[in-house]
């Protein structure tokens, strides 16, 4: 599809769904290579990558399931190349033993999941937003994740393009949460980033090869080690490994590999985070709220700010790691009473949310799990009900 | 002839011996083979991605001085077509043992031969799982024992060669451990092989199958590879009862097919140059 019109600066736009924003994103980024199996509500991504990848030079391929799809990005990745899938949850569940090895041998990666409501197949077609736990606990052992969310199909493409950067920065897989709404809902989008002059790019170490360490970290402990074919040749194992890439059971290179996995990316949790906040300021009753569920939670604050109730929103982009930190701040700052966590699940987001804040601020959820999306208006009454409770 | 500095050259000079294979298994030897096989086709090695999946064959990647990669289980060739399709001129080599490429990984077994992408599977067929203590594979015997078939397998093992031929892999080739030089000549017509190339390699495991099939002696396991391989030849003139019980060696198919790696380089060239003019 060509981009005909622009906006006065210049920049392609198009009317598109967040999913087809997703393709133009990872093109834009730098991505070539995407492997995926067909599911629903993500199938959009595949077939726009099919029909984009090629024409500049990268590789698409279809897999004969989730596994081989994960299993063939790990390793393209591992072979120079800019790779993602993306999936939806029973697919997500497949790909959760190789994303753990992703994280062991510290692979740049972005894994889309366009969420529909499980357990199980679910709805394949309805909304959910159930699958932010296992995001961040979905392969076994411990690790630490990045998981992004978009709300508007303009995020889409934006949190696509920085997921790729902040892999590739991080040398890790990142995980970008869309859901069934707005993967599938079309907005205008302003696609920026379409002559991009700086894409994402596989670094080769600058060290000689016999030198080389392909698991030793710099100051900033994060290790980028170095794609195959260069020269640099290195052992790459799920298996707990030094810093050759040996295995090891040794018990202090053990804990320092898996103290490396956590510690790259809590050092750099400013880096990470990023979020949307509207009337935070004095926010006596603020949502904390991500994806298509921040789009009713922002109605709900304005229909709340006209009759005069204190509310605010903030709308989390970063999911994992978890702003902890800001949150506890913008509560503090603006004397909150109450905490709202809307989203479309049981309640999964409301437990990183109490960790967050002090007992002494009343945290409730506000949840639908019947695969339609909240309303605004069901948003104010229900935080209604509890204001005057 | 081979010296042994040839072997040494290939081996990670960090990675010391003894190998964590028992002793008496045949892994070592095919390692040796896979070596001997690399050396006499003058493949630099920094131009070999070494994928190998999980269990005894799985630990292979440690020692040799490749690109290695020891993926997860079964999962060994998702790994090697990622890396072929991103890195089409790497020599990419997969190494995985019968439970590895047959039961977890078998659909992607018969995926990669469909597709008939340029890697060389070096199937080790030691009809047991070693590694996680002797549990029956998919290519037990039947009536052979194992720690979860203690009776005796009940079920029909698989054929390697027969599967790869059906799934269209357009180098196929078996052999044993005790014939270690035809093993060594079919690994190198399978390096050179443009296309899916899958050489099944009969190995023993004294120390899990032999020990519950009274052959803990690894010198009578080989000695029974030998009575037991017919080669392809031979087993033309031979009747299907004869045949029973017997190992079929050498090379089933070997045939020029569009590789898959090299055909979508062409398919987005083509594209390319569409769009241009």
């Amino acid at each position: 599809m060509t981009l005909n019109r622009k906006t006065p600066e210049g920049y392609p736009m198009a009317f598109i769904q967040g999913n087809e924003a997703c393709v133009y994103g990872a093109i834009h980024a730098g991505c070539n290579f995407f492997a995926g199996y067909p599911i629903t509500p993500s199938t959009e991504i595949a077939e726009g990558m099919a029909r984009d990848l090629p024409l500049v030079g990268g590789t698409f391929m279809q897999m004969e399931d989730e596994i081989a799809s994960i299993g063939a990005i790990i390793g393209a990745s591992a072979a120079g190349g800019v790779a993602m899938t993306a999936t939806s949850g029973p697919g997500f569940s497949l790909m959760q033993e190789n994303i753990g090895y992703a994280y062991m041998t510290q692979i740049p990666l972005v894994i889309v999941n366009v969420q529909r409501s499980g357990p199980s197949t679910g709805l394949p077609t309805s909304l959910g937003q159930g699958d932010i736990m296992q995001a961040r606990w979905g392969t076994h052992g411990d690790y630490t994740a990045v998981v992004l969310a978009a709300s508007t199909v303009q995020e889409c493409y934006n949190i696509t393009i920085r997921a790729f950067q902040l892999a590739e920065r991080f040398s890790t897989p990142v995980i970008v949460l869309f859901d069934e709404l707005v993967g599938h809902m079309r907005e205008k989008v302003v696609l920026k980033e379409s002559s991009n002059k700086q894409p994402v790019q596989r670094k080769f170490p600058e060290v000689p090869p016999e030198w080389y360490f392909p698991y030793k970290e710099p100051l900033d402990m994060v290790a980028h080690p170095a794609p195959f074919g260069g020269g640099f040749r290195y052992n790459m194992t799920g298996l707990v490994h030094d810093k050759s890439g040996f295995p090891t059971a040794l018990p202090h290179e053990v804990v320092h590999r898996l103290d490396t996995l956590k510690n790259k990316i809590m050092m750099h949790c400013q880096e990470i985070w990023e979020w949307n906040e509207y009337h935070t300021k004095d926010a006596k009753y603020l949502i904390v709220a991500f994806g298509s569920a921040a789009r009713a939670a922002r109605g709900a604050v304005e229909t709340m700010r006209n009759t005069r109730i204190k509310a605010g929103l903030i709308a989390l982009k970063t999911i994992w790691p978890f702003p902890y930190r800001v949150l506890a701040n913008m509560a503090r700052e603006a004397k909150t009473k109450m905490v709202f966590v809307v989203e479309n699940n049981m309640g999964q987001l409301i437990h990183p949310v109490r960790e967050a804040l002090p007992h002494t601020i009343a945290v409730n959820t506000i949840s639908r799990y019947d695969g339609h999306c909240l309303d605004p208006y069901e948003i104010v009454h229900k935080i209604k009900e509890e204001i005057y409770a | 002839m081979h010296e042994l500095s040839d072997i040494y050259e290939y081996l990670r000079w960090r990675k010391r011996f003894p190998t964590v294979w028992c002793r008496g298994c045949g892994i070592g030897s095919i390692m040796g083979a896979i070596i001997r096989a690399v050396k006499d086709l003058e493949i630099s090695k920094d131009d070999i991605a070494f994928v190998a999946g999980i269990g005894c064959s799985g630990r292979m990647p440690v020692y040799l001085d490749f690109n290695t990669l020891h993926s997860t289980h079964g999962r060994a060739l998702t790994f090697a077509t990622g890396i072929k399709m991103q890195r089409p001129d790497l020599t990419t080599i997969v190494v995985s043992g019968d439970g590895d490429g047959l039961a977890i990984g078998g659909n992607h077994f018969i995926h990669a031969a469909r597709r008939n992408i340029d890697i060389t599977l070096v199937l080790i067929n030691n009809a047991i799982y070693g590694m996680t203590g002797g549990q029956v594979a998919p290519t037990t015997p039947t009536g052979a024992r194992a720690h979860t078939m203690p009776y005796g397998n009940l079920e029909e093992p698989f054929d390697a060669v027969q599967l790869a031929l059906a799934a269209g892999a357009s180098f196929v080739a078996r052999s044993t451990v005790y014939s270690i030089v035809q093993t060594t000549n079919y690994l190198k017509k399978a390096f050179s092989h443009k296309g899916f190339a899958v050489v099944e390699i009969i190995s023993q495991c004294p120390t899990q199958f032999g020990r519950l099939n009274n052959m803990s002696d690894p010198r009578q396991m080989l000695l029974r590879q030998k009575e037991q391989a017919v080669s392809l030849a031979a087993a033309k003139g031979m009747k299907e009862e004869d045949l029973e019980g017997k190992i079929i060696t050498g090379i089933f198919r070997q045939l020029e097919r569009e590789e898959y790696a090299a055909t979508y380089r062409g398919y987005v060239k083509d594209l390319q140059a569409e769009m241009e003019g």
